[in-house]
Formats: C-alpha cells, sequence, structure tokens
C-alpha cells in the first residue's frame, strides 16, 4: 500500500485528501505545514508527498527544497496543490523540484491517477 | 458515511476561524496603515485565510464565493508583493471585502442570497487596486495557446524542450495504438519522477512493450553518475486517445524529449520542434511569490513573531460537542449521585468523620473539579462574536451614513458555547440599534458639541459568577418624552401613569413597542426589544438598560457563565424544596417583628439599613398557602434584580447551600413565569429553581402604574 503525506493548512483541503485517497487503498498522514510536514517525514517515510503551497510557517516550496537537499529522501516523489492553473506557480514548483502538480479544486480520479503516474502501485 | 456532508461542515466551520484569522489580520493592517509600519507576516496571513477560503470554497463549487475571493486573494497578493500599499483607504476597503465575504459564506452555507449587495461595488473597487499588468482574470482558465519559451528557460535544465503539437492531432477516429519515444533529462530524476511509473501507468491505457535504447550510454570513466543517458521507444495498443497518453506525460513535459506517433503510419513522423504547451512562465518578481517579500518597499519583514503559530502549536483537540454534552451530562449525573450517596450515608447514621464520611467529602471536591473542568470545555471567548459584531457597525453605520468609533474591551471572557451562539442575534439587534437610533447624525453631534464620530463599545467582563456583557454609546440617549408617548399611544400604558425616568427606559422591552419613526432598513426588521429581552431571558440572562441624556445609553446584559450548573440555596417552602440561585441573593437575614411594616398597596416591606424593601412570600406566590402573617420566623433572602431593585423573598427555611444540576423544563412545560428550570436533589426529589427576578415582576406591588409591566412576561 503507498504511504502518503498531505501537506496542507486547511482543514477542509486536508479532510478532502485524506477521503480521497483512503478510498483509493493508499495510507494517508497529514500534516498542517511545511515544518510539521517535515518533522513527520522520518516516521510516516511516505512513498508520496502532496503539499500546499501557500502555508504558515514553511511553504510547499520550503518542503520541496528541504526534501531535494536531505539525503534520505531527495528523490521522493511530491506534488504541489495549486489553486488555479497559474502556470507561473507550476513552473516555479517545477523548478524547485515538484515532481507534479494538482489543481484545486481537484477531482478524485485525476488526483488518484497523478499519484499512480508518479509513484509504484 | 456521509463524509462529503461532513466535510462540508469542516468548511464552514473553517471559514469561521479564517474570518476570524482575517480580521484580526485586517485590524492590525489597519492600525498599522495609520503609522505606515506593515508588516508582511501580517499581509501573509490575510492573503492565506482568503486563499484557503477561496480553495476550500471551488472544491464545493461555491462559484459566488470563489469569484469575489479571487478578486480579494489577487489584490492581497499585489500588496504582498508590493505592488500595493497598504493605505488607510485600501484597508477600508479590504475590512469591508471580508464583511461582504463573511455574507457570502454565510448565504453558502444556509443556501440563501447574500444579504448584502456590496458584491459588484467591492469587486470593482478590489479589481482597481491590481496593477492592470499584474492582474489575472478570475476564473479564467490558463491561455489555451502556446507561448514559445524563452531561450533561456530551456538553457537552465540544458535541453530544448519538444512536445508535439496537438493541433495537428488527427480528426477523432479511435487510433488503435502509438509509438513513443522517450528520453529523460537529469531534471526528470532530480524532481522524483521515474519513467517506470509513467510506463506502468500508460501500461493501464492498454498493452504496453518497452525497449531500451541505450547507445547514448557513455563509457563508464566518462559517465556523470547523475547523467540520463536511456532512451525508450514504446509500443502502447491502446483505444484511448492521444490526450490520454499526453496526460500521462503532463509533469515532465518539458523535462523530457517525447515523440508520439500513431501506429500504423509508415515511419514516425520527425519529432516536431514545438512550443511546449505549457504557456511560458510569466516573468514576475519572484519574491511575490515567497512568503517574505523582502524586496518590498511597500512591506517591511515582521519581526519574527509569526502570528498564526501560537494557534497553531497550542496543542489542542478537536472535539465533537456532542460528546462533551454528553460528558457533562453524564458528570451531571455523577454530581447527583455523590449528593444521593452523602444522603444514604447520612442516613445510616455514619458520621462526616468517619472514613466513609471523609471519603465522600473527597468524592464530592472531585467530583466537583470535574465538572468545573467538563464545563470550561465548552467555554469559549467572546472574540469571535465581538468580531462579527464590529462587522455589524461597519455594515450597519454604512447604511445609516454614520462615522462610529467600535471599541471592544474584555475579547478574551470566555462563556458557555451555546451562550455565545444563542447571543448572536440579540447582540446584533442590541448594536444595529446603537447605531441607528442610538447615535445622533454627525451634523447633530457637532451642534451638541460632540465629536462628529459615535463611538460604540462593547465589553465582556465576570462580574460576582456571571458574565455581564454591555454596549454602550455616546449619543443622545433615550428620548423619554417621546418614549412615554408611544407607550401611551399603543395603549400600554395609561395617559396618567406616573413614571420613574428608569422605568420609561423599561417600555422599550415591552411586546409591540418601537421607537423608530420610520421603517429603517436597519432596526426595522420586524423584531422589537422585547425579543430581544426574551431571548436573552431564555440564557438564564437578564438586560437592563440605562440612559443618560444627551450622553449616551448603556444595554447591560447579564448571563450565567454555563447553562449547566449553578450554585443554589436549597431552601423550605411551605414543605416545598425550592432552589434560589446564589447569585441573586445579596443577603439573608432573619427580621425581627419591629422590621416589618404594612405599606398600602405594596403588601409587607422590611426594613433593611433604614431602607424598605417589598416582601416577597414564596409560599403564597407559587400558591402553596395564603399570604403569611408572621414573617419574623420567617428567612429573608434579600435579591436584587436585574433593574438594580431589591427584594426579599419569604422563605420558611434555609437547607443547604451546594451545586444543583440545571434541568430545564421548557421542553416540557414551556415556560413558567418565575421559575427558571428544575433540579434533581440528592434525596432523588425534585427542586425547582426559581428566577427571583422573573418572581419579583409577578409579584409587582398594586402600585396604580403601568400593568403593561406586569404582564409583560414571556
Amino acid at each position: 500500500m503507498l504511504t502518503i503525506l498531505a501537506i496542507d493548512d486547511s482543514r477542509t483541503i486536508r479532510e478532502m485528501l485524506r477521503e480521497t485517497l483512503r478510498n483509493a487503498g493508499f495510507d494517508v498522514h497529514v500534516a498542517v505545514d511545511g515544518l510539521d510536514g517535515l518533522e513527520k517525514l522520518e516516521a510516516v517515510a511516505p512513498d508520496v508527498i502532496i503539499t500546499d503551497i501557500n502555508m504558515p510557517r514553511m511553504d510547499g516550496f520550503g518542503v520541496i527544497e528541504a526534501v531535494r537537499a536531505g539525503s534520505t529522501h531527495a528523490a521522493l516523489p511530491i506534488l504541489v496543490l495549486t489553486t488555479e492553473s497559474a502556470p507561473d506557480l507550476k513552473e516555479r514548483a517545477r523548478k524547485s523540484g515538484a515532481t507534479g502538480w494538482i489543481v484545486k479544486p481537484f477531482d478524485d480520479a485525476k488526483l488518484v491517477s497523478a499519484i499512480k503516474r508518479i509513484a509504484a502501485h | 458515511m456521509n463524509s462529503s456532508i461532513d466535510i462540508r461542515q469542516t468548511f464552514f466551520q473553517e471559514c469561521e476561524e479564517l474570518l476570524e484569522a482575517l480580521d484580526d489580520g485586517l485590524n492590525a493592517l489597519a492600525a498599522a496603515s495609520e503609522d505606515g509600519t506593515i508588516d508582511s507576516e501580517t499581509v501573509n496571513a490575510v492573503f492565506r485565510a482568503v486563499h484557503s477560503i477561496k480553495g476550500g470554497a471551488a472544491a464545493f463549487g461555491l462559484e459566488m464565493l470563489v469569484r469575489f475571493a479571487h478578486q480579494f486573494e489577487t489584490a492581497l497578493d499585489a500588496m504582498r508583493s508590493g505592488k500595493l500599499v497598504a493605505t488607510p483607504e485600501i484597508v477600508r476597503v479590504f475590512l469591508r471585502s471580508a464583511d461582504y465575504l463573511a455574507d457570502l459564506i454565510t448565504s453558502a452555507r444556509d443556501e440563501v442570497a447574500p444579504t448584502s449587495s456590496a458584491g459588484p461595488d467591492l469587486m470593482e473597487r478590489l479589481a482597481q487596486m491590481v496593477p492592470a499588468n499584474g492582474a489575472r482574470m478570475p476564473a479564467q482558465p490558463a491561455p489555451p495557446v502556446a507561448t514559445p519559451a524563452p531561450a533561456a528557460e530551456a538553457d537552465d535544465f540544458g535541453f530544448q524542450p519538444i512536445t508535439l503539437s496537438f493541433d495537428a492531432a488527427p480528426e477523432p477516429t479511435a487510433p488503435t495504438g502509438f509509438a513513443i519515444r522517450f528520453a529523460a533529462t537529469k531534471q526528470l530524476y532530480r524532481n522524483g519522477n521515474d519513467p517506470v511509473h509513467m510506463f506502468r501507468a500508460l501500461a493501464d491505457l492498454g498493452t504496453l512493450k518497452t525497449r531500451l535504447d541505450s547507445s547514448a550510454l557513455p563509457p563508464l570513466d566518462q559517465m556523470d553518475w547523475a547523467g540520463s543517458y536511456l532512451v525508450w521507444d514504446l509500443t502502447l495498443h491502446t483505444t484511448e486517445s492521444q490526450q490520454a497518453v499526453h496526460e500521462i506525460f503532463e509533469f515532465v513535459d518539458g523535462l523530457c524529449t517525447l515523440e508520439i506517433s500513431e501506429l500504423g503510419q509508415e515511419t514516425a513522423p520527425p519529432a516536431e520542434v514545438a512550443p511546449p504547451v505549457e504557456p511560458a512562465p510569466i516573468v514576475t518578481d519572484a519574491t511575490s511569490l515567497k512568503n517574505g517579500p523582502a524586496a518590498s518597499a511597500a512591506i517591511r519583514p515582521g519581526p519574527g513573531k509569526p502570528a498564526t503559530q501560537a494557534a497553531g502549536q497550542k496543542g489542542s483537540v478537536r472535539v465533537d460537542l456532542e460528546l462533551v454534552d454528553r460528558l457533562i451530562n453524564i458528570v451531571g449525573e455523577l454530581v447527583i449521585n455523590q449528593a444521593v450517596l452523602a444522603q444514604c450515608v447520612q442516613d445510616a447514621g455514619i458520621g462526616t468523620q468517619s472514613d466513609v464520611g471523609a471519603g465522600l467529602d473527597e468524592f464530592r471536591n472531585l467530583a466537583r473539579e470535574l465538572q468545573e473542568n467538563v464545563m470550561a470545555i465548552r467555554a469559549q471567548s467572546v472574540k469571535p462574536l465581538f468580531q462579527r459584531m464590529a462587522r455589524i457597525v461597519r455594515e450597519a453605520s454604512d447604511i445609516a451614513g454614520k462615522t462610529v468609533d467600535f471599541v471592544t474591551e474584555g475579547d478574551a471572557v470566555e462563556v458557555d458555547k451555546t451562550v455565545i451562539e444563542r447571543l448572536v442575534d440579540p447582540l446584533t439587534h442590541i448594536i444595529r440599534n446603537s447605531v441607528d437610533h442610538g447615535l445622533e447624525t454627525a451634523a447633530a453631534r457637532q451642534a451638541a458639541g460632540k465629536p462628529a464620530a459615535g463611538r460604540i463599545c462593547l465589553s465582556a467582563a465576570h462580574r460576582s459568577g456571571r458574565v455581564l456583557i454591555e454596549v454602550s454609546d455616546d449619543g443622545a440617549g433615550i428620548n423619554r418624552p417621546k418614549v412615554r408617548q408611544m407607550a401611551i399611544d399603543k395603549g400600554l400604558i395609561p395617559a396618567d401613569a406616573v413614571l420613574t425616568d428608569a422605568e420609561i427606559d423599561k417600555l422599550i422591552f415591552l411586546p409591540g413597542f418601537s421607537t423608530a419613526s420610520k421603517v429603517t432598513d436597519l432596526s426595522g426588521r420586524g423584531v422589537g426589544m422585547d425579543v430581544v429581552r426574551s431571548a436573552i431571558q431564555s440564557l438564564g440572562g437578564r438586560v437592563n438598560i440605562s440612559s443618560t441624556p444627551g450622553k449616551g445609553t448603556t444595554m447591560s446584559i447579564s448571563l450565567p457563565l454555563t447553562l449547566a450548573v449553578l450554585d443554589g440555596m436549597v431552601v423550605d417552602v411551605a414543605g416545598q424544596t425550592m432552589v434560589v440561585p446564589i447569585t441573586a441573593i445579596i443577603e439573608t437575614l432573619r427580621p425581627a417583628a419591629s422590621d416589618i411594616h404594612a405599606v398600602a398597596g405594596a403588601g409587607k416591606v422590611v426594613a433593611v439599613r433604614e431602607k424598605f424593601v417589598p416582601i416577597i412570600d414564596l409560599a403564597e406566590t407559587f400558591g402553596h398557602r395564603p399570604s403569611s402573617q408572621d414573617y419574623s420566623s420567617m428567612v429573608l433572602l434579600l435579591v436584587e434584580s436585574g433593574q438594580n431593585e431589591r427584594w426579599a423573598l419569604a422563605v420558611d427555611r434555609i437547607h443547604d447551600q451546594r451545586q444543583v444540576v440545571i434541568k430545564g423544563l421548557e421542553s416540557n412545560y414551556g415556560h413558567v413565569p418565575g421559575v427558571a428550570a428544575a433540579t434533581i436533589l440528592g434525596d432523588g426529589k425534585i427542586a425547582l429553581i426559581i428566577d427571583p427576578d422573573e418572581t419579583a415582576q409577578r409579584k409587582r406591588p398594586q402600585a396604580g402604574f403601568a400593568p403593561a409591566l406586569m404582564t409583560e412576561e414571556v
């Protein structure tokens, strides 16, 4: 079973992610902001990280950069959540090392298919 | 499982919190905009709040909300990136936008049309704030036509992005499959992509054959360990469209060379060097995307105290309110059970000094402590309520065309959650009244030598086991001659009634009374102060009004801290056990016969420190026996009503003083004037809890005035 760490400061989005991903048969863990996510990284040891961009304390770019700069999880697939298909955000996320992106509001099937494209299943 | 409804609920709950954060942030911005010291973290927090609201709203398809939040967010984003300076004028528009956003959220939640029509105007104002070049049009998808990436872009990754142009795709005859040639760049791997996963996803679309072309692999000694040298030739037999195939490579578009051609064609067409599907990145100030726009001139980096951090790290759990209520109920039962047990022990002749007695005593202390702590879970600060009222003031003052300084005090005071929820409507009404009727127009104020801006103060404070909430304005005060005349006109009081000032003021609480000479937008909503009063009474509260002509009016609401228990004096009344709330009792006394006097029309009074206080015989009031002639053998409980009047409740005997669990009667019996609720005593018997204030109203002395005041029970 794939383990997913979902990082978003919005409780609503966290619950939606949890719900959708659980229904798809994934093991889901959540974190409330970038720092929280990094703190949970070792314990959760996810196969995929899904992270929001705009968060307090540490944003999504910070998460990506920290993960990519680390040794153990440097190649971890990371999906970023963007609110609208803002091309500049996608591009910037990719430059900082994001594997892919999901546009909110996300479609359940698309989210799952995005995960399947970047992780073993 | 109805998870989507649950999540929807979560969303609206979260919105409340986000609106609170938004209000906090905007108020901080408003203060800072005056002296020009804007903290970037504040702007970020405000932006995030609106952003999160928009994100959630989009998930539920709440279009109006999304559209407005988007415009709001765009303006905030401009401020975040230093393109927009937070002037007081702009912050005011933000505050109004936050109000409108709150209105939209409420209307979305209740599935009704928004009450405010400020939307289009605010949309326009917000749109004007954004520099034209930086504007992202709301709800408009990225331009479908791709623009070539600047050369520098490609150089960053050291490759030339190649994709197929979809415009050239053949008409939708179902293809039998595709030939795909795929070569990854280093960056593709660095970003955590893995061709294997993409190939597996491709295999999900049909039958996939893969062939690895490793001809580009250099000799080991020349190999860059992180380099990418492998090329794959894939053959996919599928009925899916090229679009579906391309979607698999969505994330790596630009990070690989990709050639897709339909199977069955003679030879694969030479890879077209086409612009990436991805629109070119719009060149923006890179700092605008980061949390700390250090480069911005208008915004100074904050002093490193992330405001949102404290709240997030408090270490709290979210508990279903129902669970808390169940806990409170169980603890209530526990307290009753303890009392029953204590009674049994006493009946069995076991002294309080025994081990059992001592143990029971400890049990009682623990039960009480447990109860207090469980109650505390339900307590919430009045701050969100006060913030909501600030919105009401802004809205009301806008409509009334008055300038109002709104001040709050005691935001941190905590009250039971239900009390707070049920205070919203009455308080809204009171505040609207203050703005609409209480405060004069700027011209009238200046003529009276007052500052043009009116002032409304909303405060909360703990006072002797209750919470006191006051709304005071510095307006003209109650127009007593007018109030009196209206009461006469409406037949509420006889034309010759002799009323004190305080009594005139209280006339506005009578049903059917309204001083509004015309029905205005604000107060004319069909409810009067009588509804406000009964709403507060149903919370075990009291409302009082005091007014000084020319100086202003103060509405005081006194509320119990909790709706579940109260400290009561257990008394005997003609063989019945009754409970009088301790908070109402000022003192108890055993009068000498010489202190009791009969006053014509007012019944018996007792002299307390040279003041005459009317006696209310509880036994008589509740119909247990005719009026007692000999009060000197009885105990008098001196109580003070919300209107600062004193009464002496006559009872036969004081039993005990203890905490009792309130059991509501209203759902079963309706409201009985003079009876607040009931409780279960240690011996399992039921005792009525007296509402001294209402009892006093019931048993008003038969002075000739104001029969209406006596029949106003609601």
